[in-house]
């Protein structure tokens, strides 16, 4: 399951250029607002016709514009999550959900059904309501069920928890990842939050201002995203849980990492998002420090902020990339440059929960 | 009232269901095509569906009888093909009531589909319904307030068409005496005030209904907007 996207489309002034294949699993496109992202979302899934391209999903094309072919986004088995959940205001939410149904072909192996749809977004108390007396968060999970229950072989979501409070974000978050683990279906996600992205993203797309700036797995894309406070994402996997101090171990290429408590199992792989304002740097190793977490690596590279009075340090710890922002005044008085090995500090409670 | 006057009061009912009914699939047909779709001749269809509305009805009477009497190309082919005669009958009546309340339906209905999010109809289009799903389980339920109001407005309009019927198929009792043309007889002959009064008050009462009946559609449609 794999998407290829080639379009050339104009709007206005603004031109998306686009070219970019994403493997299979989650692929975020990331960007700021006006980059294209929701442009080349409603491409993919049929909303717009680009002027020139070609567009392919697991290798079946939807559009390429040489050979005059243009699939319909009723044909196309797509299940789009909108920024504004657009929910049909004259059904129930139950009628919402089962709504592609009526027109999905054969079901599609690994896809849900009503009961278990309701049961993971938590929608079971909401079924025989009206979408207008929803909260902006029941609706967007509505709007994920009912795409779900379509049955797509694709699944487009823009900006799907944008509307959704902490709590509720750290609930559906993980089902999204099942999605991407278990279903197998391909999703092409659009997001402004690096912590998202980090957490989600098997493949990054960055868009910046309509042209694909950079394309590749996560680890090595989201480094060079620019814009946020940047940081670094490292793989890691639950080794054990301190329940006395509420804190789990994680074992990560880079070294043990100890974090806020996480719910998930011992064993499970989880992904590590790193700020890199977050990160403090020593020659010597640091003693009689309150920090749990200090990692071995050395600098890779420098390079300064676009205000020019930081700079973004990229270090190699063993293997895994972990970016460090400081002043130019501590990168001058520790002398830093590429080769210099150094120890990475990062404070257990700058981990936040994403 | 007398057998007569009860007679037109039937037949105006008759011609007025019959022209809102018979109309209806083409208004709203035309009312899509014009709040959502982009094609070539699209003013002139605007044009020719509101002229009707701006012509004066003898001139839309005369033209229905140059082409839909029994001499007319129209008519004459209808009649041949289908046996359909519309001059000189109900039927006639029926459609010059047709033309005449046909811009009111159209603009009803047409306002109420663009009310309508096309947002919706995409995210229906996305879900695997085709257009015509789309327009069936989208599209219309949600629109549906507008098409009543238009369908009151086009019977309204038809009860009390006056000038393209009498030009069309004249005024004969029983056949395509409809209560306005009634009225105007009633006028013309000396002892014709009382029933002129009461198939009057009659005209009122009919009109009053219709029109309280799609003013509260209307705030209907309001309320859905704002919900939507």
């Amino acid at each position: 399951m794999s998407l290829e996207v080639d379009v050339d489309h104009r709007r206005g002034s603004f031109h998306l250029a686009a070219r970019f294949s994403a493997a299979p699993g989650l692929t975020a496109l990331f960007g700021r607002s006006g980059s294209g992202k929701t442009s080349l979302v409603d491409l993919v899934g049929g909303l717009i016709r680009p002027d020139r391209g070609r567009i392919a999903v697991d290798g079946q094309v939807l559009v390429d514009t040489e050979r005059g072919l243009f699939v319909p986004k009723h044909r196309r088995r797509i299940g789009y999550v909108f920024q504004d959940s657009r929910l049909f205001p004259h059904l129930s939410v139950r009628r919402n959900l089962l709504y592609g149904r009526w027109f999905a072909r054969e079901s599609a192996g690994g896809a849900a059904d009503l009961a278990s749809v309701v049961d993971l977004l938590g929608v079971g108390h909401l079924l025989e309501r009206k979408p207008e007396s929803l909260s902006g968060g029941e609706k967007q999970r509505v709007a994920i069920g009912r795409a779900l229950l379509a049955h797509p072989q694709l699944l487009l979501m823009d900006e799907p928890l944008a509307s959704l409070d902490e709590a509720r974000r750290a609930e559906i978050l993980p089902y999204i990842e099942r999605l991407r683990d278990e279903a197998g279906v391909p999703i092409l996600y659009v997001s402004h939050s690096v912590a998202e992205v980090a957490r989600l993203a098997t493949t990054v797309v960055i868009l910046t201002d309509g042209m694909v700036t950079a394309v590749g797995p996560v680890l090595d894309i989201l480094p060079l995203a620019e814009g946020n406070d940047g940081g670094s994402v490292l793989d890691a996997r639950v080794a054990s849980h301190d329940d006395a101090f509420q804190l789990s171990v994680l074992a990560s290429a880079a070294g043990e990492l100890q974090v806020p408590r996480l719910s998930a199992p011992v064993g499970a792989t989880v992904r590590a998002y790193i700020r890199s304002r977050d990160v403090m740097l020593s020659l010597s190793p640091p003693q009689d420090i309150s920090a749990l977490n200090v990692l071995a690596g050395k600098v890779v590279g420098i390079a300064p902020t676009a205000n020019g009075s930081q700079a973004d340090v990229r270090l190699d710890c063993s293997g895994a990339t972990l970016m460090a922002r400081l002043t130019l005044k501590s990168v001058e008085r520790l002398a830093l440059a590429p080769g210099r090995p150094v120890h990475a500090v990062i404070k257990s409670v700058s981990f936040e929960r994403s | 009232m007398t057998p007569e006057e009860w007679t037109a009061v039937r037949l105006s009912l008759l011609v007025a269901t019959t022209a809102t009914l018979a109309s209806l699939p083409f208004g709203v047909a035309i009312a899509w095509l014009l709040a959502r779709r982009q094609f070539w001749g699209k003013g002139l269809l605007d044009t020719l569906v509101h002229l009707p509305l701006i012509l004066p009805p003898v001139v839309t009477g005369y033209l229905l009888l140059i082409s839909f009497g029994k001499r007319g190309p129209i008519g004459a082919f209808l009649d041949q093909a289908f046996g359909i005669v519309f001059s000189f009958r109900w039927t006639g009546a029926a459609l010059a009531c047709a033309v005449m309340g046909f811009p009111l339906l159209v603009r009803a209905i047409r306002l109420s589909i663009e009310a309508v999010d096309s947002r919706l109809e995409a995210a229906a289009g996305t879900l695997g319904a085709n257009p015509l799903w789309v327009f069936a389980t989208i599209t219309l339920p949600l629109c549906l307030p507008g098409v009543i109001a238009g369908a009151i407005l086009c019977f309204a309009k038809s009860m009390g068409e006056f000038g393209a019927t009498i030009t069309f198929v004249s005024n004969i009792p029983g056949e395509t005496q409809t209560l306005p043309s009634l009225i105007y007889t009633f006028t013309q002959i000396p002892g014709g005030d009382a029933g002129a009064m009461r198939l009057t008050l009659v005209s009122i009462a009919i009109s009053m209904f219709a029109l309280l009946g799609s003013e509260l559609l209307a705030r209907r449609i309001g309320v859905h907007r704002m919900a939507a």
